[in-house]
């Protein structure tokens, strides 16, 4: 009797081998192919990360000029106004069409009268003279150090650039880029991305008092741009704060004294902390704002390891009173 | 036409189609720059079982779940509607059920008609009621409500977020998210073999409504002289509640399908008529229900002669500022996970173990994720059964000395791995981020001589004890990141008689 199984296979016809052999030798010869392209001595493929490096976001500097140019007052909108137009007005920076990007520092879930964060209506006269100076893209940014959403809306300074014209820009992790600050404590770093997409800088920083580095101001502020594990830096805060003021020159600071953050910085949070200064300093050196700046918290320069290192590294300079500073009471 | 379309079961889909979306919404607007005030644990509070079951553990109808009297009352007047109209998990179960289950007319009659396993339900229920008299509340376990809304919590909007990226800064993180996404897919999974699984058989809620919809006022009717008997109504039945024979109220959900697809127009729904079938009873084995009520009776002792945050304080289970007494807040906590949905930084996550069986589930902090963000209390604001007092952040913070403020928890420095202490590099990162005024976290000036014979000055942290709130910040932002060289503990938190070290306190 037959098997129940009976169904034999066709004949192989030559049309047959010949197609059947093809189509072997191509699949060996993909395979061959494929562990020829991606044969590797090393067990992951790396890709080569571009590293980016700061632009100089600086004008050209004018004689003519003061260097720095101080504003006294109660009304911060006229304060900065006052200030920036005694250095050549907002056009001498901006150029229309041109993409800005303002960095206050916003580092903190505080409100506005703590003074932990830069002043929202000083956020907000910065935005109006880059809308009026006509600017592409007004950005707003900072790489806080609590949650960047709850910093932004309870410091007033999420109010303050949107019903102005700015864009408020939060970095998330995918726009960190790596960058080279080319310093000697801070070699390549994750850098906001954001910073390489402009034009033209303008650091808002305020006066905060700080344990280790004694105070935080505008060259401190450039922490900001920062993304990583930046808490190591405090291991040698002197040298990383020289490196950033070092790699990255601002087009314009604009320092905002009007709340003085005197103790328990820079987190602050007792209104006993804060003091009024009522200032605006403005200018292109930043270690001569900063070394300005020092007075509100009765400091000297000779005891700020890294403003002496900044300046050494050509950021500016200390000397303040061989400047010429405007002084303007609104 | 307008009449057809208006059908009573087109209404249903209309409402159903509501609340899934407001469900999603709700979760999704459970966020700080989002929440506005919005009352996003609705469902919760609607959430009868949560009510019922939050009395028994502490004889309290807690401020928004007296909400859920609207659905009690509801379902004796109308049966157990809320299970096809209002119920995200029921609703969502649906839609699995009519994707995985394209059948022939025939084979959805048999996955359709009732089964002596959807008895368990009821079961179930007895358990978790009998657990929640004597004082554990385990119903978040399994109450349909508390585990979606964890489920879309813990799971889904991190998921999504994963692949959108558009919904936080930060990609959440929770801790064992996965082993409830695979629990929420595991019962969606379910539908492919009977239609509405979790509703039919498991589901506690669904138990409870069945019995207060034993004789509800309207109810589904069959016309005995105009029934020919085709079994069309069973086929997309939802309840399982053989409408073609006797139908079981306590299994209907009201889906009004059978009304849609009788040819016959035998079905309405009302008030019965004099050509009515009769309807059948609720179907418990009385044997089967008290060996579970004496299986609760038995297993709750046990329960609670075991190592639980309650019996011994636990240093890892840190609890959300506004939290009340460990024995409380497992007589409170559903595990909702709300809290852990509005949390900002991420902190607040599903515990495994930490506080015992009995609160698996429930929100701890985790520093390493996140801290407690200074100037927040929204876990506070979004807990529907109190676990979590609402806070202000006045209250939170406090207005020292009249007014303490609220600690979680303590700081302890382990000096053999802060880079200062042991290593001699200076650092204090956590000095500068400690939010309270005055720091908790202060420092002294050590000149130390170094190996090579160089001297160093720098500065060493130290924590005052009195000062420091638990907020785990110093925790999350120390740079000796696998294993902080600064922790927290839960000694010292506020809502703590008996978890305190300090004579002050």
């Amino acid at each position: 009797m037959p098997s129940k199984h009976n169904k034999t296979e066709p004949q192989l016809t030559r049309r047959d081998f010949i197609i059947k052999t093809a189509t072997v030798c191509s699949a060996s010869a993909v395979v061959g192919l494929w562990g020829y392209a991606f044969y590797s001595n090393d067990p992951v493929r790396r890709q080569d990360t571009k590293i980016f490096t700061f632009k100089d976001y600086r004008v050209e500097d004018v004689k003519t000029y003061p260097n720095l140019a101080v504003s006294r007052g109660t009304d911060a909108e006229k304060m900065v106004r006052a200030a920036v137009d005694r250095i050549g007005g907002i056009t001498r920076f901006i150029k229309p069409g041109e993409r800005v990007l303002i960095k206050p520092n916003v580092s903190w879930d505080r409100q506005p009268e703590q003074a932990a964060n830069t002043n929202p209506e000083v956020v907000a006269a910065v935005v109006k003279m880059c809308v009026e100076a006509k600017a592409s893209v007004i950005w707003v940014t900072d790489v806080s150090v609590n949650d960047p959403y709850r910093c932004f809306a309870r410091s007033g300074v999420e109010d303050a650039a949107k019903k102005n014209g700015g864009v408020l820009k939060f970095a998330t992790e995918n726009d960190f880029v790596q960058t080279d600050l080319k310093g000697k404590a801070l070699k390549v770093w994750p850098v906001s991305a954001f910073f390489h997409q402009v034009d033209k800088l303008i650091n808002i920083p305020m006066v905060k008092h700080h344990s280790l580095s004694k105070c935080t101001m505008a060259m401190k502020n450039l922490y900001g741009v920062l993304g990583g594990q930046r808490n190591r830096l405090h291991q040698d805060i002197n040298t990383s704060i020289a490196d950033l003021a070092a790699a990255i020159k601002p087009t314009l600071t604009i320092m905002d004294a009007t709340r003085i953050l005197m103790r328990n910085g820079p987190t602050g949070g007792n209104l006993a902390d804060v003091a009024r200064g009522d200032t605006i300093i403005a200018g292109t050196d930043i270690v001569a704002i900063e070394t300005y700046g020092l007075s509100f918290l009765d400091l000297k320069p000779e005891n700020i390891p890294y403003i002496l290192m900044a300046e050494q590294r050509g950021a500016g300079t200390t000397d303040i009173k061989s400047l010429n500073i405007a002084e303007i009471s609104v | 036409m307008i009449k057809k379309l208006l059908s009573l079961k087109n209404i249903r889909l209309l409402y159903a189609a509501f609340f899934l979306v407001l469900f999603i919404v709700l979760v999704g607007i459970t966020s700080f720059r989002s929440m506005k005030g919005y009352q996003v644990a609705l469902f919760l509070e609607l959430d009868p079982l949560v009510a019922l079951s939050s009395f028994l553990t502490s004889w309290t109808v807690y401020k928004g779940l007296s909400l859920s009297l609207i659905i009690i009352v509801g379902t004796m007047i109308f049966g157990r509607f809320f299970c096809s109209w209002i119920c995200p998990m029921g609703i969502i179960n649906q839609i699995a059920g009519n994707i995985f289950n394209k059948l022939r007319a025939v084979d959805l009659i048999k996955m359709n008609a009732y089964r002596v396993l959807y008895r368990f339900k009821y079961y179930v229920l007895a358990l978790l009621l009998v657990l929640a008299a004597f004082g554990t509340i385990q119903t978040g376990l399994l109450d349909p409500i508390p585990f979606i809304t964890k489920a879309f919590a813990v799971s889904v909007y991190p998921a999504v977020n994963y692949w959108s990226g558009g919904f936080y800064l930060k990609q959440p993180v929770f801790q064992g998210g996965f082993l409830l996404a695979v629990i929420f897919i595991a019962v969606l999974f379910a539908n492919r073999f009977i239609n509405r699984f979790w509703c039919r058989s498991l589901c506690p809620l669904g138990a409870l409504l069945g019995l207060l919809s034993f004789k509800p006022l309207l109810q589904i009717w069959r016309d005995t002289t105009k029934c020919n008997d085709c079994m069309k109504c069973v086929q997309n039945c939802h309840g399982a509640c053989d409408p073609h024979a006797s139908l079981r109220t306590s299994e209907c959900m009201v889906c009004m399908n059978c009304i849609s697809d009788c040819p016959e127009n035998a079905m309405h729904y009302g008030l019965p008529k004099d050509t009515s079938s009769v309807h059948a009873p609720l179907d418990v084995n009385r044997r089967r229900l008290i060996e579970t009520a004496v299986f609760g009776t038995i297993m709750f002792p046990m329960m609670r002669s075991v190592i639980t945050s309650k019996t011994v304080s636990q240093h890892s289970v840190i609890r959300p500022p506004g939290s009340i007494a460990e024995g409380d807040f497992l007589r409170r906590c559903i595990k909702c996970g709300e809290c852990m949905k509005v949390c900002p930084t991420n902190v607040i996550q599903p515990a495994l173990l930490e506080a015992g069986f009995e609160g698996i589930w429930t929100p701890i902090l985790l520093n390493k994720i996140g801290y407690c963000e200074y100037n927040c209390v929204l876990c506070s604001r979004v807990c529907p059964t109190g676990a979590i007092v609402p806070l202000t952040v006045e209250k939170k913070i406090g207005k020292p000395p009249a007014q303490k403020p609220v600690k979680i928890g303590i700081a302890f420095y382990d000096r053999g791995r802060c880079l200062p202490w042991s290593m001699h590099t200076e650092c204090i990162v956590c000095e500068e981020v400690c939010p309270t005024s005055p720091k908790a976290i202060w420092f002294q000036d050590v000149e130390m001589q170094m190996r090579d014979g160089t001297t160093k000055v720098f500065k060493r942290p130290y924590m005052d004890p009195e000062l420091c709130i638990g907020c785990g910040i110093c925790e999350n932002k120390c740079p000796v990141r696998d294993k902080p060289a600064v922790r927290v503990t839960s000694i010292g938190e506020t809502r703590s008689l008996v978890n305190q070290m300090s004579l002050k306190s």
